[in-house]
Parts: C-alpha cells; structure tokens; sequence
C-alpha cells in the first residue's frame, strides 16, 4: 500500500520588505511548487505577506523537550548577559 | 478616442449594445463565481477548497464592478443586486461553459483553465481599451486573472501528467467540456458592434492568445490537444443550457422569497 497523503510543509510568511520571515502554519502539499502556491491561499488572503517560504516539515529538525531545563534553565539567572548595564550618553536616542 | 460615463435620456442604440456586453461579462462573472463557491466546503483537501473559495469571490468582486457599471449604463433605477437577483435565465448572457455543473475536481479544474485561458487576455484587451470604467474593473482583475490561470494551469498539468486515474477524470472533462470552448471568443452581436467601434476586445485576438496558452499547458500536460469538433454556442444570446435555471433557483431565492430582503 503506498501512502497517499501528501507531505507536511511549514510556511514562513514575511509581512513587510525588510522584516523577517515569520512562521505561519502547516500545510498539506505535494510538491514545493504546489505548497508556494496553497500557502498564498490559505495565509496570505487578508494582506499578510509578501514574500513566502516553504519547507518540508520533515527537514526542521526540533530540540527534545525533555533537554528544556539542561538547555534554557541555566539562562534565567545570568542577568549580566543582558548588554543593560552600560551608560549610554545622554545625546544618543532611540538605544 | 471618445468616451462615454454617462448614460443618455434615451439609450442610444450603441448604448444598449454597451449595456449588453457589460451585463454579459457581469452574468460570466456571477455565475462561474457561484458555481465555484458550491465547493465551499466540499473541496478534496482543506487547501483547495480555500483556493476554489477565494477565486469565487475574486469573481463575484468583477460581477459586482460590472453589474454597477450596468446600472449606470442603464439609467433605468435598477441596482446591482437587482440585476443580478432578479431577471431571469433567458436575460442572461454568460457563455455556456461558466454554467456547467462542477462534477469533479477534474471537470472543475478543466472548466476553470479553459476560461481563464481566455480571460487573462481579454482583461488585458479591456484594460488597454477606450472605455475608462470597463479599464479600471480589467486593471484591478487582471491580476486576479493571472493567478486563476497559474492556478488552474498547474491542476491540468498535474491531472493530465498524473496518475491513470487522474488522467482518466481529466479525459472525461475535456470531452465534456471542450464544446463550450470556442463560444467564449465568439463575439455576441453586441460585441461585434463594439468591437468594430474599437469599444470592446477584439476576440480573434484573445483567441490567438488562448490557443496558443491551451497548446502549451497541454503539451506539458501531455494531453492531445482535441480537434475541433462541434462547437455548443446559445448563452451569450440567452439561449442557456438547462443548468443555469437550477443555479439562478438557488442564486436568487431570497430575493425571489423575500423581495428587497437586506442582511
């Protein structure tokens, strides 16, 4: 029995020219050309985007929940990593 | 070159004929949009019925622009949704094709390609024309029209060059379908008229550039390309096929059931 169902992709839409591309959601497609082409259609309908990418869920590879308190807890108290403890002169605005 | 936007006391011969072709390219319009929304809900994957929802709407958007023109045009008091709602099927002027139960995705898909074959360069032609209110509605839909034809062109491709099954279907369409074809670019009276004026496209044109977009999707297609044959014309006179009278039933039941009905 052959599988039927066409892959998962992850779309990333940009909203403006120059922002980042965000990511959206999932969608079902056959092929790059035809998830491009589902994506404008089911997330760019009310003026999200203007650029899209699309990947095969497959090919994101994700960090193990079980790793969360080995990889981020050891963060929350190295305050000092944050850049805040500089003075920033007076005449430099928008820091 | 001259041009008229505003209707005269008595409509004009010339008059009527531009209140023809407009209400025949809002008719067109309506009546594809509607029967693309009948997928709503229906579509094979959640991702196409989205894709066949939003080009419905692109098209009631058209329909709309054109049956305000008309009104215009008319003079006559009429709105929008009068025309739309309440004339019946005989007044209607859509080619056949547009009128065509949706069957499977496949008949769907084939349908769609062939108009949008023929409506990417007609906008085009209407946009480059004289008349400055027709201009506006093709400039603002041309882009529509582009991606309805990326979009169909693409299903025809992957139908045709798919599996037997899918070819099968897409065989069957063509076979269905195929007939409706040359009535899109066979100008109604009213077109002639016009288009002699240079007020309307000139449809050998369009259909130059049909053809030669048909040919091309289909050799990638691999599908032959049907011969001819025994063109079905009538819906741009008034002569409809039995289909429309059901969909304009549906279309206009609430006007019909409950006359001047808002929501």
């Amino acid at each position: 029995m052959t599988n039927t169902e066409w892959p998962l992709w992850e779309v990333f839409v940009r909203s403006k020219q120059g922002l980042d591309h965000k990511h959206v959601g999932s969608l079902h497609a056959a092929d790059a050309t035809m998830a491009i082409q589902n994506a404008r259609d089911v997330y760019t309908r009310r003026l999200e985007g203007v650029s899209i990418w699309v990947v095969e869920s497959t090919h994101v590879h994700a960090s193990n929940p079980d790793d969360a308190a080995a990889f981020y807890d050891p963060a929350a108290d190295k305050v000092y990593r944050h850049p805040t403890f500089f003075e920033v002169p007076i005449s430099i605005k928008h820091m | 070159m001259e041009t008229i936007t505003s209707a005269p006391e008595t409509p004009s011969a010339i008059q009527q004929q531009r209140l023809q072709f407009v209400l025949q390219l809002a008719d067109t319009s309506l009546v594809l949009g509607h029967r693309l929304s009948e997928w709503c809900g229906h579509g094979p994957v959640l991702e196409q019925d989205i894709a066949m929802a939003n080009i419905g709407l692109d098209f009631l958007g058209e329909a709309r622009s054109y049956y305000q023109y008309a009104a215009e045009l008319e003079g006559a008091g009429r709105t929008e949704d009068e025309l739309a709602f309440l004339r019946a099927a005989t007044e209607y002027r859509n080619p056949l094709l547009v009128e065509q139960p949706n069957g499977d995705f496949a008949a769907t898909v084939l349908r769609q390609f062939l108009f949008d074959s023929y409506h990417l360069p007609f906008l085009e032609a209407l946009r480059a024309g004289p008349d400055e209110k027709l201009a506006a509605i093709a400039e603002k839909s041309v882009k529509e029209a582009a991606y309805h034809r990326q979009w169909s062109a693409e299903w025809v491709i992957r139908l045709g060059d798919g599996t037997p099954e899918s070819r099968r279907r897409l065989d069957g369409a063509l076979r269905d379908f195929w007939r409706y074809t040359a009535e899109l670019t066979t100008p109604a009276p009213a077109e002639t008229a016009l288009a002699d004026l240079g007020l309307a496209p000139n449809l050998d044109d369009v259909r130059a550039l049909q053809q030669a977009h048909i040919a091309e999707v289909f050799a990638e297609a691999t599908l032959p390309l049907p011969a001819s044959g025994v063109a079905q014309k009538g819906g741009k006179t008034g002569r409809h096929s039995e289909h429309l009278g059901y969909l304009l039933a549906e279309l206009q039941y609430m006007q019909r059931a409950y006359p001047g009905l808002k929501w």
